[in-house]
């Protein structure tokens, strides 16, 4: 404005701050104000932004968790050697560089992943007039195969290879894949029928302790040869005991055998649609336990094929269906080959399973060149898609499960890039109830690691949710009584005097550090209460009736006594009686313990009504917890009763209605907005308070509502497992799921009750 | 009663009683921790015990400090006491539970014995006979009573069992029972003839047998073996507790504290003739303690520094190294050459270092003192390994004053011993405070930043409300959720890409890319910062705007008001925000255990070692220390009045400061209450 100053307008004073120093330094002044501005816009938005990528940043952490499988075409060639004969099995190794074929007429084919180049092939020495009649793959994580002979013997190899590093020209490092065959029992085929009856189906387990080997003669005989290694006491010398078994198999035509790699369990899959359970516990004497039939009839089983860790089918059948089954117990204790779950995705027979050596997943291939990649767990099909014009002969997944080598029909060979991260994850793995291995029902369970690789994760996230409510839930009985009674008193019965010193005394335990909490309810909570249980349930019933006996005493007394304490300062006169009382409950405990509960309450719970006791249980959380919320619920209670205009009391305390009248119809009633936005503030510091349910119950993540057991929470669950858990592994998106869940909920509470409160504020304002 | 009913007057003593009790839990929970925190410190007097093993008739003494003492639940004539008894290397344990019985003068005093009975209850005494069918059989005297016992309690079980086997057939048969356990009825048949005379008779047999005891001075009691359940006896009891003035209490700096007897102070193993043994021990530990304070210093401070220049050298030479690779081009030799050079004269220094380490060592050696132990075993300490020998009690009261503020000032002052559980916590309070400082230099700022945009610059909508809202909450969200985005975001994606781009030499070992106190401070700023932009906020809503609009009025510009008049009268409030974010901060725990607290950090976070703050490193907390040993300790009743003691010192930090947030928001309500009325 000031530029604009006409001459005439002109005075003395005015052409005095119109020197151009001054202009000058006005103009600095502007631009000081501009930068200040912006500068300060800038900074707060960027502090505001910067807060709230803590909610982005949790979601691109847990976002890969919702992907679905990914396949992209790498390389595709024509079999390697095709001259050597059909395949019959395919498999790459760790690094993706080498894969191998194994096929029937005694070739194994090493070639190049990249371009199906040859690297080696090498001719099995058996006997010049014996055909290869089977082939039998053992744990894939071995790389144990077997051939099954025409004269009833067979051969076991191992593929393996040899990494070395040699640097190049350019002083880097080169990586250099060496495959190459070993025999890790005999060079020589071991004789398995005695008779020389050829076996037409095979397999092979080899561990430390016993090699077994399991064979379908054409003479339609099951044969079991154990080799179990005694170790000599006097010299450690190491010789292998053989032992046979022996099944006659009458009309029945086996089409698929498989032993697991305990070398407890065969199951033989026949062209009835059967599979039959056999008991190898005792090499020489073998039980068939059961013969289930897997599939409906006019359907036949196609392909079948553990699961990682060998307890789980998967029978993959002629419509293109794949099942899962386990032995479950039932009701008589017997074990009975039971089916888990299925996948439909596929419609047409299923040539080939392969399975994951890491994880509870497959890949199966069909009739029609597609692939469906699955996991069993989490009953997710993650992806179902052509990979080759005709039917999929073999397909195989490496040991990483990032990459498919495809072998279809047409003798062609493709590799396919596999972006499968956490496939273990969907919304029925995390809320709902699954069946997993070896339980006897679908059940929650949280059970996130264990120290076997082929051990099944199991990630419900329900028995977590459930133990962060029950733990919300006993705090907030504990504390919302206490809270809003003591906040009404506070604001409206108690003198100002001692107003003054009793808000703030409450409110100071806001900021009491909950680890110290969470340390005196375990160490000092829990044993105290243990020790006087019946005393603690005592004084719940004693506190009421003691007080209220007390007041009717005390308004009894003559007045002169009674206007001794001032009016509003009852509370004061409590403080002795309620120590009273918890002394005498406490007092009272073991005597009580003694007449009704046998000496002791948490035993007697457990023998008389089966109710297990442990000594950092909800109660101890319930009452801890509580004990951190009553400062949030109190202060914002106190705040809302407090501030209820004075004139809508007075007018009712006018029109004769006794003080509580008046605090339960009018002032309550005004202030239940206030009152509802401090329990929502209360339970979401409750759900999340972390270092108090961690400290104060054994963290075991039971599904039970009882009073005396332990629990875990999300937030315990975080803090226990964060620090192990791999970057960027499943768990860890989990973990960081869990947090997300936790900041949504806490999130959406804390807005709920912040609207409520400014509604109230206004509404008052109005008043 | 019905007209006191209808007032309401009971209930609103009922509401008066919540009151009363959240005054009682807070006051409660403080004076818990105050007393049990402070009492810590105050020498507890050790106490000489008779304690006899009367399975081995062998006569004990019982030498240590009583921590704890207590009635047996249920049995008011026995007391329990927790006597830590040190010496570890002798016994394997530090603490052990024993028995006094109260009875004065027990006929029997060596027949103490427990009893379990089937209702559940134990019952303790002294036993003095033995009874079948109302006849003495044996008396407390008799030297088989036990074996007797043992027959007797034998028989009663075997005769119960067969009891219960007779009662579960009857009622199998009677289809009350459907199964029942390792019964079949085969093994059930004979007892289904004249049931009732084999029970009958059983039970005749079995309550023939009575055992005497006595319970307290003169007063018996009969108890069936029909009841009895176990019989355990109770060899060891404590009795005749004497406080010898002349026991020491010799704190060590490894395997705990020594109880004992001063016997005599060796030099190279030979007894030196000593006038008065403990005024020759004070002066002799004094020197020790002073060799011992070079020895310190030299093998944590100046080899401390060589290493770390040492680690750096190499760094230098791998980043060569690494730069080597990436282009192909030849290391420079030169200063290849420089690092050997470095590397040499470092190597010199360090080995002067030693040889006075040597010395010293051979020097503090020197001295030992021998020390008789409770069980009669001489033990020989080197002095070096003394932290301090005292004499409880002989000590008058000034003395004990002394002695309580020496060792709170040794608890705040020195560093952990013995895998946290004795010692000092001062790393833990130089990490909280390091960690806290580290934290307000960063949320000051932004947070103030954040609130004057909001309250002053921001265009007062739908949106702004919003955000408001979101950062009021953003307080209330978990602070564990802040841990897991700390260790995800900092930790792992911000403390990755730096270690990436600016110390590859270190890796695969991770500078950044792992817990730290940068993280730790950081993660905390964004936890504490709605605290601050809320405290901020208010304070500026509270200004008049009359001020502002009389400093804009005068010709000032928005950015002079600000600065000139509006935040200086917001400052208080911004204070207040400080504090309360200090005061969260201090006290949090959850999230610091993913971004990088640990148990024992082998150095501090601020030394004399260039660069003098090492950000990158990991600290100790005193909260996660309260967490860590009191519940991953091993040895839990040595470190709980440890962890009381820190809890209070956390406490009493952290209430003062609310204290100081609240006095400072009450003053400032009263300074603009006065602005707004004049």
């Amino acid at each position: 404005m000031l530029e604009h100053m006409t001459p005439e307008n002109t005075s003395p004073i005015l052409s005095a701050l119109n020197t151009p120093a001054i202009h000058r330094r006005r103009k600095i002044r502007v631009w000081v104000d501009r930068i200040a501005k912006h500068s300060m816009t800038f900074g707060g938005i960027s502090v505001i932004i910067a807060i709230l990528l803590i909610f982005f940043y949790l979601l691109y952490v847990v976002f890969p968790l919702l992907k679905s499988a990914d396949i992209q075409k790498m390389q595709q060639f024509s079999m390697p050697a095709p001259e050597a004969g059909r395949t019959l099995y395919l498999a790459t190794e760790e690094k993706n560089e080498v894969g191998v074929r194994f096929t029937d007429q005694g070739h194994i084919i090493f070639f190049d992943m990249h371009d199906g180049q040859v690297i080696s092939n090498i001719t099995l020495s058996i006997p010049t007039d014996v055909t290869i009649t089977s082939f039998a793959v053992a744990d894939p994580t071995t790389r144990i195969v077997a051939y099954g002979l025409s004269n009833g013997q067979a051969l076991v190899l191992k593929h393996d290879y040899k990494i070395s590093y040699a640097v190049d020209n350019f002083g880097k490092d080169q990586r250099e894949i060496a495959p190459y065959l070993e025999y890790p029992l005999e060079k020589e085929p071991i004789t398995i029928d005695e008779q020389g009856s050829a076996l037409t189906q095979l397999d092979i387990q080899l561990n430390e302790d016993a090699n077994t080997l399991a064979a379908i003669t054409a003479n339609g005989r099951l044969l079991l040869v154990s080799m179990v290694k005694q170790v000599s006491f006097i010299d450690e010398s190491v010789t292998l005991e053989r032992a046979i078994g022996e099944l006659t198999l009458g009309n029945s035509k086996i089409s698929h055998l498989l032993l697991d790699k305990d070398q407890r369990v065969l199951y033989m899959a026949d062209h009835e649609g059967r599979v039959w359970r056999v008991d190898v516990t005792n090499k020489s004497a073998l039980k068939v336990e059961d013969k289930t039939s897997v599939v409906d009839r006019n359907v036949t089983i196609t392909a079948i094929e553990f699961l990682t860790g060998d307890i789980s089918l998967l029978i993959g059948d002629s419509q293109g269906r794949i099942t899962q089954w386990f032995p479950v117990r039932d009701a008589h204790n017997k074990q009975v080959l039971t089916r888990i779950r299925e996948f439909n995705a596929q419609s047409t027979p299923i040539t080939n399973i392969t399975i994951e050596e890491r994880r509870k997943g497959f890949v199966a291939a069909d009739n029609i060149g597609q692939v469906g990649i699955y996991h069993s767990t989490a009953h997710r099909t993650l992806l179902v898609e052509p990979v080759a014009q005709k039917a999929v002969t073999h397909v195989a997944i490496s040991p990483r499960a990032d990459v498919l080598l495809v072998e279809d029909a047409q003798d062609q060979i493709a590799t396919w890039a596999v972006h499968n991260e956490h496939p273990e994850i969907s919304w029925s793995a995390l809320w709902e109830k699954v069946w997993y291995e070896s339980q006897s029902e679908p059940d929650y369970i949280w059970q996130s690691s264990a120290s076997t690789h082929d051990f099944e994760p199991k990630f419900s996230l329900t028995p977590l949710a459930f133990g962060t409510i029950k733990a919300a839930f006993y705090a907030m009985i504990v504390a919302v009584p206490l809270a809003i009674f003591g906040a009404i008193y506070t604001a409206y019965f108690m003198a100002p005097g001692m107003r003054k010193i009793v808000k703030p005394t409450i409110e100071i335990m806001e900021a009491l550090p909950t680890v110290i909490l969470g340390f005196l309810a375990g160490l000092w909570l829990a044993p105290t209460v243990e020790a006087h249980l019946p005393g603690v349930f005592t004084l719940l019933i004693l506190l009421p009736i003691g007080v209220l006996i007390f007041s009717y005493v005390w308004h009894l007394l003559p007045k002169p006594i009674r206007h001794l304490v001032p009016d509003g300062w009852q509370a004061m006169l409590l403080v002795p009686v309620i120590l009273l009382l918890s002394w005498l409950s406490f007092s009272l405990s073991a005597p009580m313990e003694i007449w009704f509960f046998n000496g002791n309450m948490p035993e007697w719970l457990e023998t008389q009504w089966g109710i297990n006791f442990d000594q950092r249980n909800a109660l101890i959380v319930g009452i801890a917890m509580g004990v951190a919320v009553i400062p949030n619920i109190f202060s914002i209670t106190e705040d809302a009763v407090f501030s209820v205009p004075k004139h809508l009391t007075t007018g009712s305390l006018a029109l004769g209605a006794t003080p509580w009248q008046t605090m339960m119809r009018v002032v309550i009633l005004t202030a239940s907005p206030g009152i509802f936005s401090a329990v929502m503030i209360g339970m979401g510091r409750a759900v999340g308070e972390t270092m108090i349910v961690l400290m104060a119950t054994g963290n075991t993540p039971v599904m039970d509502f009882s009073l005396f057991q332990g629990l875990r929470t999300l937030s315990a669950n975080i803090a226990v497992e964060m620090p192990e858990s791999e970057v960027n592994s499943t768990h860890y998106r989990i973990l960081f799921l869990a947090g997300l869940v936790l900041f949504i909920f806490t999130f959406f509470f804390n807005t709920l009750a912040e609207i409520v409160r400014h509604r109230l504020r206004r509404k008052y304002s109005s008043l | 009663m019905k007209k006191w009913w209808k007032s309401g007057d009971p209930w609103i003593w009922l509401t008066a009683t919540s009151v009363a009790i959240s005054i009682i839990i807070v006051a409660g929970l403080l004076v818990l921790i105050a007393v049990r925190g402070l009492s810590h410190f105050w020498p507890s007097p050790v106490l000489e015990a008779d304690y006899v093993d009367y399975s081995t008739h062998k006569q004990e003494t019982l030498v240590g400090e009583m921590t704890e003492k207590e009635l047996i639940p249920g049995n008011p004539w026995l007391m329990r006491y927790l006597i830590k008894t040190g010496n570890r290397e002798l016994f394997g344990l530090d603490f052990r539970w024993v028995l006094q019985s109260l009875v004065k003068n027990p006929v029997y005093p060596e027949n103490l014995l427990a009893i379990g009975r089937n209702n559940g209850i134990d019952i303790y005494g002294y036993l003095t006979e033995i009874k079948a069918q109302n006849q003495v059989i044996a008396d407390g005297k008799n030297a088989e009573i036990w074996q007797i016992l043992n027959q007797r309690v034998e028989r009663a079980i075997t005769l119960n069992q067969q009891i219960k086997t007779i009662t579960t057939c009857v009622q199998l048969r009677d289809g009350t029972l459907t199964t029942a356990t390792n019964l079949t009825t085969e093994q059930c048949a004979p007892y289904y003839k004249d049931t009732q005379t084999q029970l009958t008779q059983l039970q005749q047999e079995i309550a023939r047998d009575t055992l005497t005891i006595e319970i307290a001075a003169g007063e018996t009691l009969d108890v069936a073996f029909a009841n009895i359940v176990r019989v355990k006896r109770l060899p060891k009891s404590i009795h005749h507790v004497d406080y010898p003035e002349e026991i020491v209490v010799v704190e060590r700096r490894e395997w705990g504290n020594f109880y004992g007897y001063l016997q005599e102070i060796k030099e190279n193993g030979n007894p030196v003739s000593t006038q008065n043994i403990t005024t020759a021990l004070e002066e002799r530990l004094q020197h020790t303690s002073t060799l011992y304070q070079k020895i310190h210093t030299i093998e944590k401070q100046d080899i401390g520094a060589i290493n770390h220049q040492l680690e750096r050298l190499r760094l230098k030479e791998r980043a060569l190294e690494l730069a080597h690779n990436k282009t192909g081009e030849p290391i420079d030799p030169n200063a290849l050459a420089a690092i050997e050079a470095d590397r040499v004269v470092l190597k010199a220094d360090y080995d002067v270092l030693n040889q006075q380490l040597k010395q010293l060592y051979q020097e503090i050696n020197r001295d030992s003192v021998t020390i008789k132990s409770m069980d009669g075993q001489v033990v020989d300490v080197t002095l070096a390994k003394i932290v301090k020998v005292y004499q409880p009690n002989s000590f008058t009261l000034s003395q004990k004053i002394g002695f309580y503020f020496a060792k709170m000032w040794e608890f705040v002052a020195d560093e952990p011993r013995e895998a946290n559980t004795e010692g000092g916590i001062f790393p833990a309070i130089f990490g909280t405070v390091i960690m806290v400082f580290i934290m307000s230099f960063i949320v000051t700022p932004f947070g103030v930043i954040a609130a004057v945009y909001l309250r002053e610059y921001a265009k007062q909508g739908v949106l702004t409300r919003i955000i408001r809202i979101a950062v009021n909450n953003l307080a209330g969200v978990p602070a564990i959720v802040y841990g897991v985005f700390g260790l995800g975001f900092f930790v792992y994606f911000v403390g990755g890409n730096i270690d990436q781009w600016f110390f590859p030499e270190a890796l695969p070992a991770p500078t950044f890319g792992t817990g730290g106190i940068l993280w730790a401070s950081l993660t905390l700023a964004i936890l504490t910062v709605p605290v601050v932009i809320v405290s901020t906020e208010e304070g500026l809503s509270r200004i008049p705007s009359s001020i502002r609009e009389g400093s804009l009025a005068l010709g000032a510009t928005k950015a002079e008001t600000l600065w000139r008049t509006v935040l200086p009268m917001a400052s208080p409030a911004m204070m207040t925000g400080l504090i309360l974010a200090i005061a969260r901060a201090a006290g949090e725990v959850a999230p610091l255990m993913l971004v990088g607290v640990v148990k024992l950090a082998p150095s501090l976070v601020v030394d004399l070692n260039t660069p003098f703050i090492h950000l990158d490193r990991k600290f100790m907390h005193l909260g996660f220390h309260i967490y860590d040993v009191g519940f991953q300790s091993p040895n839990v009743e040595a470190a709980r009045p440890l962890v009381f003691a820190t809890s209070f010192l956390l406490v009493a930090v952290i209430v003062i400061l609310n204290l100081t947030a609240i006095w400072i928001r009450n003053h400032l309500r009263e300074k603009y209450k006065a602005l707004e009325t004049a």
